[in-house]
């Protein structure tokens, strides 16, 4: 039977991290993810697990303890936001070329300038061209059980690349909700021992790790990883069936919410997703218009011929960016949906929208707002910009 | 452990640094690297860090690694974070029942790496008290890219970066002190030593650094013939100069007391060693006298104030 | 040899999983000799097995065996001449070229 519980995203990370028992967790303090390192810490504390905890001096220590103890065998993990993410920046290349199964605990905060502590994705959309698989919750069930999946899909013998487990700082990372947890034992048979092939500390073979490849190698090593990252898809799903048969929660690449019958569909990553749901179950009941949703839950390896299937046939779409990338005509999730778009030849018009920027509320009566000027788009075929803006105060 | 020193036996035991890297011909980068790997026991297993630089780029270049034993480079700013990793995963690895053999841990940083960029890294891992060794082979530059200067680098050295020129004597500042810092992480056993003539001292020192349980830290002035500018034969010179000069004290601080290894019995002056290397040519051009003046009362001064610690 | 199986032709089905190498000391396979611009010659007969030649090579190439020395690895000595300077009687010396 699965345990009833109420806790915050924060603490049912941590409670994962318990359940899995990892071997290594080198972490930094960072708001908001610092409670997940403390949690853990007071696991060690009480004699809960056998973890041994890093106190490390920075975050990119942090990620090159964690890459050290990969390598050596150890099942290891740590947790981040924000600016300790970007301190991070050239070991999350490091890790993913590598290929070490590390797992981050990752949860979104705006990246400065300026200083700003609230949810925001930049800090992983900026790493997206990492080589990290990246998948994103919209509610603490979600992002726990996203991470009871993470060590099975990054250390698959297909796979062997890190992961990371995305949730939205403070939003998800701090707010309590209802959560079903799963037993211990169970966990333990789910998540299994890590056993690899190839590790500094076996005592059958000596390994190298981390060379100078000249130019005659470097292009070599990018498409083997491209080729892990293709092979990630097909385990991501295979241990979301896995994770099915153990509790009855269903995942996929993404959720479709309504969009069986939908012309007008929002794109959409993270806690934002239940707003936009609310906003359909009032309109679909008031207007009856056909309204729904794509919520990404998988956004490294992107999903893209899935992705473009599910939305081709929309009148209208709105990609909704939760981070800036300062480009011509969007933000990293319009880029992709758009690109995907193009792929199928779709007709559907598409805007981006930008919103929750370092933390901006977003409302059940913005998406309404979003929906009624997809309308009026499907209608006239006139998109005035490439990309606007939620929640904007202007002259 | 070290009690005697048999260097016939010594230089018997396994090789733990395989020919075919790609270091320059005379490297002492390379020396201190053999050297070091020599004091593990040859029943013991071990697993080598190191910072990007040039010891990295030339002994594991695709798909050619120059190490009998177990190898990791990371980037160039955190060798001490990343065989911290290592170490926390062996004790792990070993309390679980996973690993039996007894493993231990080194790395090598160039005096980049562990003075200047990874020096945080550095400092995090040693205050940790890991069970490890970091050694900086210090060549008092950045070499691996073309001798720019670094906080190792000495006083009027002729650098890429701190060019003699007509209003430039070379660099303007004193170098770091960086054995003396780690000492204050009071961690159990820095060293610093050379190459002397049977490398009882480089060995020693290496050995207790491996075998003292927690961090140590272990500074060995490799010089860099390119670098400093001297005909690649000559190292073994150039070190005895370094030594005989006080430039280059050899000494090891255990548990916190100071020990000088070797005290001249002629102190020689500090133009005998600067006189043979290329990157201080300028100080000698006449009119130049009162730098090299200063440079002495330097070297003078440590000196002294090493004798003091060590009474 | 791992240049057999790994090298500058290999397609990338063949480079090793994160770039490891699953194998100690595979550099031996690259002979630095070639580097050489002079080349030490060895005199049995001057030699005192001392074996202070022995830690000063930075390239591994002069080998021990029941603490003697044994001849130059010429594949991979690369010239540098520090062992003839140090050496106390005489019995190594350079000779230009390769």
């Amino acid at each position: 039977m699965a345990i009833r519980e109420r806790l915050s995203g924060n603490e049912a990370v941590a409670y994962a991290i318990k359940q899995i028992n990892p071997d290594v967790m080198p972490a930094f303090p960072i708001t908001p993810s610092t409670e997940i390192p403390q949690y853990v810490a007071t696991y060690i504390a009480n004699g809960e697990i056998d973890t041994e905890f890093i106190h490390v001096e920075s975050e990119h220590s942090a990620m090159s303890a964690t890459l050290g103890a990969c390598a050596a065998g150890a099942r290891a993990l740590t947790a981040t936001s924000s600016c300790g993410m970007a301190l991070m920046w050239e070991e999350l290349y490091v890790a993913a070329s590598d290929r070490l199964p590390i797992v981050l605990a990752l949860v979104n905060r705006a990246l400065t300038g300026p200083i700003n502590i609230n949810a925001d994705h930049s800090d992983s959309m900026g790493a997206r061209d990492s080589g990290w698989i990246q998948i994103y919750a919209e509610s603490n069930q979600e992002v726990y059980d996203n991470f009871l999946q993470a060590f099975p899909i990054a250390e698959h013998k297909d796979v062997q690349l890190p992961i990371m487990i995305c949730q939205d700082g403070f939003i998800t990372s701090h707010g309590v909700e209802n959560i079903l947890l799963v037993e211990d034992d169970l966990v333990k048979e789910f998540v299994g021992e890590r056993n690899p092939e190839h590790y500094l500390l076996n005592p059958n073979e000596k390994m190298s790790v981390g060379p100078y490849a000249v130019s005659n190698y470097y292009m070599e090593t990018k498409k083997a990883q491209r080729e892990a990252m293709n092979n990630a898809k097909r385990v991501i799903l295979e241990m979301a069936e896995r994770f099915e048969k153990m509790t009855g929660r269903k995942y996929g690449f993404f959720e479709e919410y309504c969009m069986d019958d939908a012309e007008y569909a929002v794109v959409i990553i993270g806690s934002a997703a239940g707003t936009c749901k609310a906003a359909i179950d009032e309109i679909r009941q008031t207007t009856g218009k056909k309204v729904g949703l794509l919520k990404i839950r998988v956004f490294r390896p992107f999903p893209e011929e899935e992705i473009a299937l599910a939305l081709k046939d929309m009148k209208a779409i709105a990609i909704l960016d939760r981070s800036e990338m300062f480009s011509a005509t969007s933000g990293p999730l319009g880029a992709e949906v758009r690109a995907a778009l193009y792929g199928v030849k779709s007709q559907a018009e598409v805007v981006n929208y930008f919103y929750g920027l370092g933390g901006r509320d977003i409302t059940v009566d913005d998406f309404k707002v979003v929906y009624d000027k997809l309308e009026k788009i499907a209608e006239t075929g006139e998109i005035t910009d490439m990309y606007d803006y939620i929640g904007l105060r202007s002259r | 452990m070290a009690e005697k020193y048999n260097f016939k036996e010594v230089m018997s035991k396994p090789e733990r640094l395989a020919p075919g890297h790609r270091m320059c011909a005379g490297c002492g980068g390379t020396i201190t690297v053999r050297n070091v790997l020599r004091a593990l026991h040859e029943e013991d297993k071990a697993v080598i860090g190191n910072a990007t630089g040039c010891l990295e780029v030339s002994s594991y270049m695709y798909p050619y690694t120059a190490y009998e034993d177990s190898y990791i480079h990371n980037a160039f700013e955190n060798a001490g974070a990343t065989l911290s990793g290592v170490e926390t995963a062996y004790n792990v690895l070993k309390k679980k029942g996973k690993i039996k053999d007894t493993y231990k841990f080194i790395t090598f940083g160039g005096d980049g790496g562990t003075y200047d960029i990874g020096f945080q890294s550095l400092s995090g891992a040693m205050e940790r008290g890991h069970d490890m060794v970091y050694v900086c082979y210090d060549n008092g530059a950045y070499m691996n890219t073309g001798t720019q200067r670094s906080s190792a680098t000495p006083q009027f050295a002729d650098t890429t970066t701190t060019p003699a020129g007509s209003q430039s004597n070379g660099k303007v500042q004193i170098r770091k002190d960086l054995a003396a810092i780690m000492a204050e992480h009071h961690i159990p056993y820095v060293g610093q030593t050379t190459f002397t003539r049977d490398f009882k001292d480089l060995y020693t020192k290496a050995e207790k650094a491996i075998y003292t349980p927690g961090a140590a830290f272990l500074n060995v002035m490799s010089p860099c013939p390119r670098g400093w500018g001297y005909e690649t034969s000559e190292i073994m010179t150039i070190c005895k100069l370094a030594v005989d000069t006080c430039y280059w004290p050899l000494f090891e601080v255990i548990d916190g007391k100071w020990i000088l290894s070797y005290a001249p019995k002629n102190k020689l002056p500090l133009e005998d060693f600067l006189r043979p290397q290329r990157r201080f040519k300028h100080l000698f051009k006449p009119g130049n006298e009162e730098l090299i003046g200063l440079f002495q009362a330097e070297v003078d001064r440590r000196w002294e104030e090493l004798l003091n610690k060590c009474e | 040899m791992i240049s057999d199986r790994i090298n500058e032709k290999s397609p990338w089905q063949d480079i090793t999983e994160g770039n490891k190498i699953y194998e100690a000391a595979t550099s031996r396979e690259f002979c630095t000799g070639e580097w050489r611009t002079s080349t030490p010659v060895f005199d049995g007969m001057k030699c005192k097995q001392c074996l202070l030649c022995v830690p000063v090579c930075p390239d591994s190439s002069i080998p021990v065996k029941d603490q003697r020395r044994m001849a130059f690895d010429l594949d991979h000595c690369k010239g540098c001449g520090i062992c003839a300077k140090v050496c106390p009687f005489g019995a190594i010396t350079m000779r230009e070229g390769k």
